[in-house]
């Protein structure tokens, strides 16, 4: 319900039109109301929206949209709110679309392997109606449970799975858009053939800053037959670390390969999610092997034992049972949750580097949280060499705040200069933007951007979210200002204007 | 004049002499050197031509110069033990092939034709049957230097395996047919040798073959690649049906059990490796038989229907080069049509729900009715603003779709 007494910096013929669109009862303009979604899984950031609404489907979408275009208000997209970037928040001046009553699973065509669903669709919801055809959709955030499907195309989710099967990007065939100023198009086939330029590749991942995706055709996954989960321990992390590059060089592509670090490991076994992992160790892996049969599972476990054996590992555990399983990925799954006994905040980490390098970058992290005074916990995706060195804090303490903050500053220069990036599954939303120019020089951020606005001329969709735009070199042909030429007598450039020209389809 | 000017960007070195139809050809040695010249053609005007090595789409656009690859070779990264390369895109695909395969790697990429240089097979996104298994030649790409129209030069992605820092605009530079600009090199994700590697084939109707593919997919099986083709395909008299698996013993032993069980009565036979190699190699070299090459997009339950269609419009006879791929969906033809019936095929096409790519294919066609085209509504405006946003004067010669 609208309250006429909240301060509003949307003005209220929008607001009005929102109404007429989703009815008032789906508008929400108190400050009660709007705290609600004042942040996502990442504490360190907080803005409440200027209003929130909450369409019922596709058409009320668009109508939203097409209010919000007419009265030039920004907007963000925003599915159960469980990012950890702070890409689905919004600021006093701009309206918070959410999409969890948009939860219809459209179709489920088991023959084509595939599925047709609402963006407020949970993922774990659609691998349970999925499981009688003997399918799953495969990519499974650690969120998975709450998670939406829109949710995992804006971030391009990423899961433990993701290692064999492949991200969210890898299972999108198809994407009903609903653009910035209200048009609704479709991108992609229903087979996942693109039509023309892959343009299912360009907007997964990029941050509902392209539109909102209003209806997702993914690809389903057969079901394995058999599956193994290792558990082995090892006394230091960098033969943990070597045990990682010795698996994935055999040849075998585990279904998961997962590692958490001692302190990580304490903190599991003190809490309601205690797996039974050994506490006196430097790091546990967990491993999981799966395929179409028990034989053919029997043997790469086998194998797989076998190389952490003699890669150091201190005692390897192999569980075949179901129930056994899912204790020992119980751990794993809810390491976040067990955190909060560390301390009351958490600021999870994402970064990859190269898998080899993990044993150093392992070690320089531990060092950094030594050096800024901070207990840094790793639980991540060995496998993909995705790392989410994990800080436990008291978010209430301003000094403990801006420490986290230059901590976190610093492993992300140290897993760029070690070639890798600043974020693997997380996204950049709100708190990586201004670490983009570590990674992308000017002219290719600047191309980000003319990007950005061939979907959103107006740069009203999630506005302030991914580019720094300070950043941006500005396009150096088609741009008003002077350009650069050459002068061939000295082979120099020189600068003249240019008159832009449409693009040749010849 | 514009050899000479041509000249002061990129040394004699750069400058190879002019092609059949007389227009100056400039190879750059660098990215540097390659966004220099698409700068300076953006600032004067001048139409560019992008080559690779000549042997798939054919060096036919009108321009007022050609951009050859050819001078940006080498594997210039390769680290077996993270399975990565970066590899510059003039560079032979066997060429980089056997460089990684003697790492003990392996690039998990199959594309049609051959002599192929690796940016022609990035830039136009030539999967081949291996995209059944491994996801398509996208999957395999981590990132990419792009000389764009504007003469900038932009590096995304990484050479990690996980990234979603800023825009996939590796995802859109990957089949865009240059487009956008030169891609000048690719970090690609390597995969280890598979110790076994086992491909087995039987012969039959091209329907019964068809309904015995997806008896596999039904029994919960996805082989490495899974191909029904055309009797020119293999140079027999019926169509077949293609099986490869590969993995270790245990699981290539369940997949072929499973696979049996699952299309009989059809007996499979094995071939052995060399069979196997020679057998996968013709089938993808013969992909330039006729003077087109295209690829339709269908759900594994409709290649009937895509089939039928093709014939109807461009296969009379039954008798030109086609591959489906089962699982993915996808046909891939090879012949000769007029432009108006390939235009009138993917009109048919698009009515149900199936994208038509023009691989490959002379100038009088592509320029007619472009690599893509029935786009839906919006796409064609966000297509060509994105050219804009790489290319804001239009210099690229590439016939993208027959929008305008």
């Amino acid at each position: 319900m609208v309250d006429p007494q909240s301060e509003m910096t949307i003005p209220p013929a929008a607001i009005d039109a929102l109404c007429s669109v989703v009815g008032d009862q789906w508008v929400r303009t108190s400050a009660a109301a709007l705290e609600t979604y004042a942040s996502d899984g990442l504490p360190t950031h907080h803005s409440c929206p200027g209003a929130v609404v909450i369409p019922e489907n596709a058409a009320q979408v668009v109508g939203v949209l097409r209010a919000l275009e007419q009265h030039a208000v920004p907007f963000v997209a925003r599915g159960a709110g469980t990012g950890l970037s702070g890409g689905a928040l919004a600021s006093e001046g701009a309206v918070l679309v959410a999409l969890t009553r948009l939860t219809h699973i459209c179709e489920i065509d088991p023959m084509n392997r595939r599925a047709v669903v609402e963006p407020g669709v949970i993922n774990a919801q659609l691998s349970a109606a999925t499981e009688p055809f003997g399918l799953h959709y495969a990519p499974d955030p650690s969120s998975q449970s709450v998670c939406t499907l829109g949710g995992n195309v804006a971030e391009n989710a990423g899961g433990p799975h993701c290692l064999k099967y492949g991200v969210t990007g890898n299972h999108i065939l198809e994407l009903e858009v609903a653009l910035p100023n209200g048009e609704l198009t479709t991108l992609g086939s229903p087979g996942g053939e693109p039509w023309g330029p892959d343009l299912v590749g360009l907007f997964v991942g990029s941050e509902g800053m392209f539109g909102i995706a209003t209806r997702i055709t993914v690809k389903l996954t057969p079901l394995p037959r058999a599956v193994r989960t290792l558990l082995a321990d090892f006394s230091s992390l960098r033969t943990a670390g070597e045990a990682v590059t010795a698996i994935i060089s055999s040849g075998i592509v585990p279904a998961a390969l997962e590692m958490m670090d001692q302190k990580c490991v304490t903190a599991v076994e003190a809490s309601i999610y205690r797996a039974g992992y050994p506490t006196d160790v430097s790091a546990v892996l967990i491993v999981e092997v799966d395929g179409t049969t028990e034989a053919a599972v029997a043997e790469e476990t086998g194998q797989i034992a076998s190389i952490l054996q003699s890669s150091g590992a201190r005692s390897v555990t192999t569980a075949s049972d179901p129930k056994q399983r899912a204790r020992l990925w119980q751990g794993r799954k809810k390491a976040f949750g067990a955190m909060g006994r560390i301390d009351s905040d958490l600021s999870v980490q994402d970064a990859v580097v190269p898998r080899t390098l993990l044993p150093d970058i392992l070690e320089q992290i531990s060092r950094i949280g030594i050096d800024y005074g901070l207990s840094v916990c790793n639980v991540f995706h060995a496998g993909d060499g995705n790392l989410h060195p994990n800080i436990a804090f008291n978010g209430k303490d301003p000094v403990m705040r801006k420490r986290v903050e230059r901590a976190s500053n610093a492993i992300m220069h140290l897993c760029v200069e070690g070639g890798g990036t600043i974020t693997g599954e997380h996204g950049v939303g709100l708190d990586k933007r201004n670490l983009m120019p570590l990674i992308f020089d000017p002219d290719t951020l600047g191309l980000m951007r003319r990007i950005r606005r061939a979907f959103d001329p107006d740069e009203r969709a999630n506005p302030g979210k991914v580019l720094p735009t300070h950043s941006c070199r500005k396009q150096r042909m088609g741009s008003p200002q002077p350009q650069e030429r050459f002068d061939y007598g000295s082979g120099t450039r020189r600068t003249a204007q240019l008159a832009p020209q449409p693009p040749a389809e010849r | 004049m514009i050899d000479k000017q041509l000249r002061v960007l990129v040394g004699e070195r750069g400058l190879l002499g002019a092609d059949a139809s007389g227009i100056p050809r400039v190879a750059p040695h660098t990215d540097e050197e390659c966004a220099l010249v698409l700068s300076a053609a953006s600032s004067e005007g001048w139409h560019v031509r992008i080559e690779g090595s000549g042997t798939w789409i054919p060096s036919d656009a009108p321009a007022d110069f050609a951009l050859t690859t050819r001078n940006l070779r080498g594997v210039t990264d390769l680290n077996p033990a993270d399975l990565v390369a970066t590899v510059r895109a003039g560079t032979g695909w066997a060429n980089l092939r056997s460089t990684v395969l003697d790492q003990g790697a392996w690039v998990v990429a199959d594309p049609p034709g051959s002599g192929r240089s690796v940016g022609s097979i990035v830039a136009t996104a030539s999967s081949g049957p291996l995209r059944t298994g491994f996801g398509t030649l996208r999957d395999q790409m981590l990132g990419l230097t792009l000389a764009t129209g504007n003469g900038e030069i932009v590096r995304v992605g990484g050479r990690v395996v996980k990234n979603v820092a800023g825009y996939d605009i590796t995802k859109l530079a990957v089949g865009s047919f240059g487009a956008f600009g030169v891609i000048t090199s690719v970090n690609l994700r390597l995969r280890a040798v598979p110790r076994v590697d086992a491909t087995m084939l039987a012969y039959g109707e091209r329907d019964g073959l068809l309904r015995a593919a997806r008896s596999i997919l039904e029994a919960g099986t996805t082989p490495a690649a899974l191909e029904v083709v055309s009797p020119l395909a293999t140079g027999q008299s019926r169509w077949a049906v293609i099986i490869r698996l590969l993995g270790s013993d245990a699981a290539v032993n369940a997949d072929r059990l499973t696979i049996a069980s699952a299309v009989a009565p059809i007996a499979l036979k094995e071939l052995d490796t060399s069979e196997a190699a020679q057998l996968w190699q013709t089938l993808l070299t013969k992909a330039t038989t006729g003077e087109t090459t295209l690829r339709l997009g269908a759900l594994p339950t409709a290649l009937e229907t895509a089939l039928d269609t093709l014939a109807h419009h461009v296969d009379e006879a039954c008798d030109d080069w086609i591959m489906v791929s089962v699982p993915a969906g996808v046909v891939r033809w090879s012949g000769a049509a007029p432009p108006n019936r390939l235009r009138l095929l993917r009109g048919v096409c698009a009515q149900h729900e199936m994208p038509m790519t023009i691989e490959r294919a002379p100038w009088h066609i592509r320029s007619t009715i472009g690599h893509f085209g029935a786009y839906r509504e919006s796409v064609g405006r966000i297509i060509a603003s994105l050219r804009r946003s790489f290319d804001g004067r239009g210099i690229l010669v590439v016939p993208l779709s027959d929008e305008s």
